[in-house]
């Protein structure tokens, strides 16, 4: 009878695991690499390409004269000199703090704002649609306010920015709090997460991919109000990106604006760039990310 | 009158409740879920509870796993047979002398995604505040206990159902606790999937000496796995038939001896079902 058993038993794992290897065989990932890469760039540099290409055609067709849209060669030609100019990296530097500054500032105060809001019935009831509001607020809109209260200064600008951003994180965190499903909560509960654990091991951690998507939204936002405050609030001591930026127009050097709109069009990107890596390593890891090939 | 307590209430007694209660919403709007349902499930019984859809069998165990409170009646989860379970030695009780909730599964594996199959299990073990070295090895062991072993370092969604609801299954089992609730564990699965779980779920209930209440509204289900059945009748929910199945185990669940435990109940609960169309 024992020797029955254990016989069953054995035979009970491996029909077991021979299901299991089954299931799992069409779950293997499909290998990627080099080639997965290409397909994923060659149209981007393609659509780049076309772009530039209209531009050229544009410029030859003379509808405006060269001084005020110069072509891509010159424009090109003039990018690299500027990217070896001293006064471009103290721009960078100026305008990167900024942002850093000015964002962080945005997410602990969007953060914070955001679990207030989640947790309390009373906050709710009265921020959340202030919060919502304070996010449809063009953030350009702040600077008249900002510059009568801190004059032409880090401050103004500061204030703006951490405005336009702090709404959409807060709004990240809420509707991520607000969705995560009722039975991880429960079986949370069940395995003894109470309390500060609940939002530790379970809340927080469920909410991550609304919470990234919230501070990629509050990103764009805080980078759109840089560039308008620096291009609003010139403070003659530190040549900022977006100070250059008016400064080329002042002096009519079109390549150089272009150039410099070229730069910032490309830190933008590389910053969305870096939240979307977050944001793909997340959902991979959950699971949620469809190969696109099947 | 309506309290939750795990003191320790009778050698014979698992878990204990005495007119349960739940009315759900206020006024004329209420609901009553469960009437007054009493029930002692003995220690290392294996009880499972069936019903017809809105029969309040969900808001019972829920009850019972300390996540809703009854509207009235008492509810007791005892102490008794605790000492028996795997516990190591020397570890304090809970805190506040309370035993953990009892484990409860859903039928959703309700998995951590951001987890893996290792750290799932090992949540409960965290939250109890185990060494690092002593999760290691409860971790392996509750793996292996599931047959998955090989599949710690995987993500949920990268196993099948079967093996999501086992991985579910360890991570209840990490609890330590010495009653198991299961709230429809198998409803989702496919047909050979479930009897393997059966058989799996009938090992460890007897290597464990668990005591289990089991959801299901599956007659031929209960008839495979429970010493008893218990058949709850739908709005407001009642006990109004009980049976002792005393087919010896193993069982099969394609047995004539199972189809005629179901048939007997399915009877029953036709009976019921039927009342309401009246």
């Amino acid at each position: 009878m024992a020797g029955d058993t254990i016989t069953t038993r054995r035979e009970e794992a491996e029909t077991l695991s021979g299901l299991d290897a089954l299931e799992i065989a069409s779950r293997q990932k499909v290998a990627g690499g080099g080639r997965l890469l290409w397909a994923a760039t060659w149209p981007k540099l393609a659509a780049i390409g076309l772009a530039i290409g209209i531009w050229q055609v544009v410029v030859w067709t003379g509808w405006k004269d060269p001084w005020a849209l110069p072509g891509p060669g010159p424009v090109f030609t003039d990018l690299g000199q500027y990217l070896l100019t001293s006064a471009f990296w103290d721009g960078l530097a100026t305008t990167a703090r900024r942002a850093a500054v000015g964002f962080l500032a945005a997410v602990a105060f969007g953060l914070v704002l955001g679990l207030a809001v989640a947790r309390s019935r009373i906050l709710r009831a009265a921020l959340g649609s202030m919060i919502t509001a304070l996010q449809t607020m063009p953030s350009i809109a702040w600077f008249p306010l900002a510059i009568l209260l801190f004059q032409l200064s880090e401050q103004a600008i500061f204030f703006v920015v951490v405005l336009g951003a702090a709404p959409s994180i807060a709004n990240g965190v809420i509707h991520g709090v607000d969705y995560v499903p009722p039975l991880l909560l429960r079986a949370g509960r069940n395995i003894g997460a109470k309390g500060l654990n609940l939002y530790w091991y379970v809340i927080a951690p469920a909410a991550l991919p609304a919470i990234v998507a919230g501070l990629k939204q509050g990103w764009a936002f805080a980078w759109r109000s840089l560039m308008a405050g620096e291009l609003l609030v010139v403070i003659a001591t530190k040549t900022s990106i977006g100070a250059q930026l008016v400064y080329a127009r002042e002096l009519s050097e079109a390549e150089r604006l272009i150039a410099i709109m070229i730069v910032i069009l490309v830190l933008g990107l590389f910053v969305d760039a870096a939240f979307g890596v977050v944001d793909r390593a997340i959902r991979r890891r959950w699971g949620l990310l469809q190969s696109r090939r099947r | 009158m309506t309290s939750v307590s795990t003191a320790p209430d009778s050698a014979t007694t698992s878990v204990a409740l005495s007119g349960v209660s739940k009315v759900y919403g206020r006024g004329e709007n209420a609901v009553l879920a469960l009437d007054r349902v009493s029930l002692d499930v003995a220690p290392g019984e294996f009880v499972c509870l069936v019903g017809a859809s809105g029969c309040g069998k969900s808001t019972l165990l829920n009850l019972v796993a300390g996540l809703d409170t009854p509207s009235g009646g008492t509810i007791r989860v005892g102490e008794d047979i605790a000492a028996s379970g795997p516990e190591s030695p020397g570890r304090p009780p809970a805190s506040s002398g309370r035993l953990p909730s009892p484990g409860l599964m859903f039928q959703e594996p309700a998995l951590f995604p951001w987890l893996t199959v290792a750290a799932n299990v090992e949540l409960p073990l965290k939250l109890r505040g185990l060494s690092r070295a002593e999760r290691r090895n409860r971790v392996a062991e509750l793996l292996d206990t599931v047959h998955l072993g090989d599949f710690g370092r995987r993500r949920p969604h990268e196993l099948s159902g079967g093996m999501r609801q086992r991985v579910a299954l360890a991570r209840t089992l990490a609890l330590d606790t010495p009653v198991l609730l299961m709230d429809e564990p198998f409803g989702a699965l496919d047909a050979m999937t479930r009897d393997l779980l059966h058989d799996e779920l009938e090992r460890i209930w007897t290597e464990r000496r668990l005591t289990v209440l089991f959801v299901t509204h599956n007659v031929r289900e209960a008839a495979r796995l429970a010493d008893r059945i218990v058949l709850l009748s739908s709005r407001p929910g009642r006990i109004i038939y009980e049976t002792r199945v005393t087919t010896p185990r193993p069982r099969r669940i394609d047995s004539a001896e199972v189809a005629a435990v179901a048939a007997e109940v399915t009877d029953r609960l036709r009976t019921e079902v039927g009342r309401h169309g009246r």
